[in-house]
């Protein structure tokens, strides 16, 4: 049985369709990562599966359960982080593990959950002085104060700094290891990468690529990126012909070749600029990237920079 | 699909076995919400103020401007010792003896409103202003005080008997009406901002995530409400009381039941206002709409009598006519609850209607 399940799923505001025929399929015990830019109806789709939001069609089942029917149950099954809640600023943070921990009929003390967050050293402070990666791990200790089957975090690392981002990382490498399902959405790339078992590419309402980092990485069957800029008038669609480079954008005045074989392109790349006569100002190389898949799908970047 | 071997590391799953059976009464959902709203309460000290400090200001402050004089004493003057002496037996008159033309001057001056002078053959002039009351009134205790002197028998005996109870005073008048606007203003505000402000940080969508039965979170802000009400009423009536001897005549478990009757009827109403509003804007600009005409028209600070017939039926229908009207029987005139049944009437319509409305538009998000 899968954890999650998402047949059609289809949700519509007013003018704009949010999700649009969805269908997913999260296997238990894997960390299952939603991709994709703002808009791309990933929260929509993980408040239906919170049970937070109705959809218009189609059919959802979570631990095998449906919403319908089972509201209570699931609830006390799922840990949920949302996106943009702000919790109670003047209670501390061991009332608030408190508060949440009463609601459910199961779980861990509220000193485990704080303890697994490290936040023992202020358990005793209002939740209003936290920095923002510490109330981050607040709002996913009140996730887990229910021992749940499985895990929503809708951007858990949004607005964070790379510090706190790493942190928090560290924490949900750990909740995987303890299998539980979990099922994150996200437009950082590099966090699906780092965390995600699985993942969907998603964009405008549907998926737009599933699989494995690895796989969808393969997929665009391109290992290197190359981005250089030049000084001077370059004929790019000489480029296109040189050896290992399999295509050529311009960006912002610079150029960015998807590569196949590095070895052989970059050298190709300088004799071809030698060539031009058209001196070399700056040069970038990097693997290919989830962020790259995105753009050889849709030819848009994840965030707009 | 849980039975993976839990890693040191984390140990949750470990920690969430190992957990006892059975659970405190204080880890009782119920419990912990009303925990959070008196806290929450509680560390707000503007909301302090206003609940228990503001109430005991103002019943301090017009009580002391409003408060009874000893009854007025009218200056007079005379010219001779003699008319002076006779002036004297009547205490409501204090007496100066002048010389003429300083009596004629302190008249002029408005220093006294009458002086009595010797005439001819015995007699007595009193010079006063008689479009002045309390000439008029000098002349009559002046002329009573000298005829008696000199041997008139009243015909009639005639005694006073002074009503100058306790329970008519404005600060008796006062009291009810103040503890009254403060049940009404702790209530819609206490409930307004906090669920309002819930719902636009989103806190109330998490909960609403949660198994968190959504009539707990309710409840837990009617409990902390009425708990509240125990301190708001003791420190105000306590206060009246002591200072200013504001009588309590009305049975006491009805007085409670009266107040716990009007928090709740206000509760429900800030329910309705709080149901849909997403800003603290959009909230507090309804709240001061539903207030601030039963502030004027329900009798706080004077009887809501002096409006027009017209609009005695509206003001009468109001939530806080109702309290006040029936605080003040229980207070100052001991009129039971029996006798209460109009405002206990209207009083559960307004909390049945109002909370029925409010969790038909309530939004949880």
């Amino acid at each position: 049985m899968p954890a999650l399940r998402i047949v059609h799923l289809r949700k519509t505001y007013k003018d704009v369709t949010a999700v649009d025929g969805l269908d997913l399929e999260v296997r238990t015990g894997e960390c299952f990562g939603l991709l994709g830019p703002n808009g791309a109806g990933k929260t929509t789709t993980i408040e239906i599966c919170e049970g937070l939001t109705q959809p218009d069609s189609g059919e959802v089942e979570v631990l095998g359960l449906q919403w319908r029917s089972h509201a209570n149950e699931l609830r006390q099954r799922l840990g949920i982080q949302l996106q943009e809640t702000q919790l109670a600023e003047k209670l501390t943070v061991l009332e608030t593990i408190r508060l949440f921990r009463s609601f459910f009929g199961r779980g861990p003390q509220p000193a485990d959950v704080i303890a697994l967050v490290q936040l023992e050293e202020k358990q005793k402070s209002r939740v209003g002085t936290l920095s923002g990666g510490q109330k981050q791990r607040l709002a996913l200790a009140c996730a887990l104060v229910g021992d749940p089957d499985l895990l929503f975090l809708d951007e858990p690392t949004t607005g964070l700094d790379p510090q706190a981002r790493r942190q928090l990382w560290e924490l949900i490498e750990q909740f995987k290891l303890d299998g539980r399902t979990i099922l994150l959405t996200t437009h950082y790339m590099d966090e699906a990468e780092r965390l995600c078992d699985r993942v969907a590419i998603m964009d405008h309402g549907k998926v737009i690529a599933l699989g494995t980092p690895r796989e969808l990485i393969a997929s665009i069957g391109v290992e290197h990126m190359v981005e250089f800029s030049a000084a001077g008038r370059l004929d790019a669609g000489a480029l296109r012909h040189l050896d290992g480079v399999r295509d050529v954008t311009r960006e912002n005045g610079s150029i960015q070749m998807q590569v196949t074989e590095l070895h052989r392109a970059v050298p190709a790349l300088l004799e071809e600029l030698d060539r031009q006569r058209v001196p070399l100002t700056e040069l970038r190389t990097h693997s290919a990237t989830l962020e790259d898949v995105f753009v050889a799908l849709t030819g848009r970047r994840l965030r707009d920079e | 699909m849980s039975d993976l071997t839990a890693t040191p590391a984390i140990g949750l799953r470990e920690a969430a076995a190992k957990q006892p059976g059975g659970r405190a009464l204080a880890d009782h959902p119920l419990v912990q919400l009303t925990l959070v709203r008196f806290r929450e309460f509680l560390r707000e000290p503007e909301a302090l103020f206003w609940v228990f400090v503001f109430p005991l200001l103002l019943a301090a402050g017009l009580g002391l401007a409003f408060r009874n004089r000893p009854p007025d004493v009218l200056k007079i003057a005379a010219v001779t010792p003699q008319l002076a002496d006779s002036l004297r037996r009547e205490k409501l008159l204090d007496v100066q003896q002048l010389s003429p033309a300083a009596a004629s001057d302190a008249l002029r001056t408005g220093k006294v409103a009458l002086i009595a002078v010797p005439g001819a053959g015995g007699s007595v002039v009193y010079e006063y202003d008689n479009t002045n009351p309390e000439g008029r009134t000098a002349r009559m205790l002046a002329d009573g005080a000298v005829e008696r002197a000199a041997g008139r028998v009243d015909p009639l005996a005639a005694s006073d008997r002074l009503l100058q109870e306790k329970g008519s005073r404005y600060i008796d008048f006062l009291v009810p009406g103040l503890l009254g606007m403060n049940l009404m203003g702790s209530a819609i505000w206490g409930m307004g901002f906090a669920i309002v402000d819930a719902r636009r940080k989103k806190l109330m969508k998490r909960l609403v995530a949660t198994p968190m039965p959504r009539a707990y979170y309710l409840l837990s802000f009617l409990l902390s409400r009425l708990m509240l009400l125990v301190i708001e009423v003791g420190v105000l009536l306590g206060f009246a009381t002591l200072a200013f001897g504001v009588p309590l005549r009305g049975n006491f478990a009805e007085l409670g039941a009266l107040c716990v009757l009007g928090s709740l009827s206000f509760c429900a109403l800030g329910l309705l206002i709080a149901s849909r509003a997403q800003t603290i804007e959009a909230a507090s600009g309804l709240m001061n709409v539903t207030m601030m005409p039963m502030w004027v028209v329900s009798g706080v600070f004077f009887s809501s009598q002096r409006f027009p017939d017209t609009l005695q039926p509206f003001i009468k229908a109001l939530p806080l006519t109702a309290v006040i009207d029936a605080l003040r029987m229980n207070m100052l005139q001991g009129g039971s609850l029996a006798q209460l049944a109009p405002q206990v009437g209207l009083l559960s319509v307004w909390l049945v209607v109002c909370f029925t409305l409010a969790l038909k538009l309530f939004r949880w998000r």
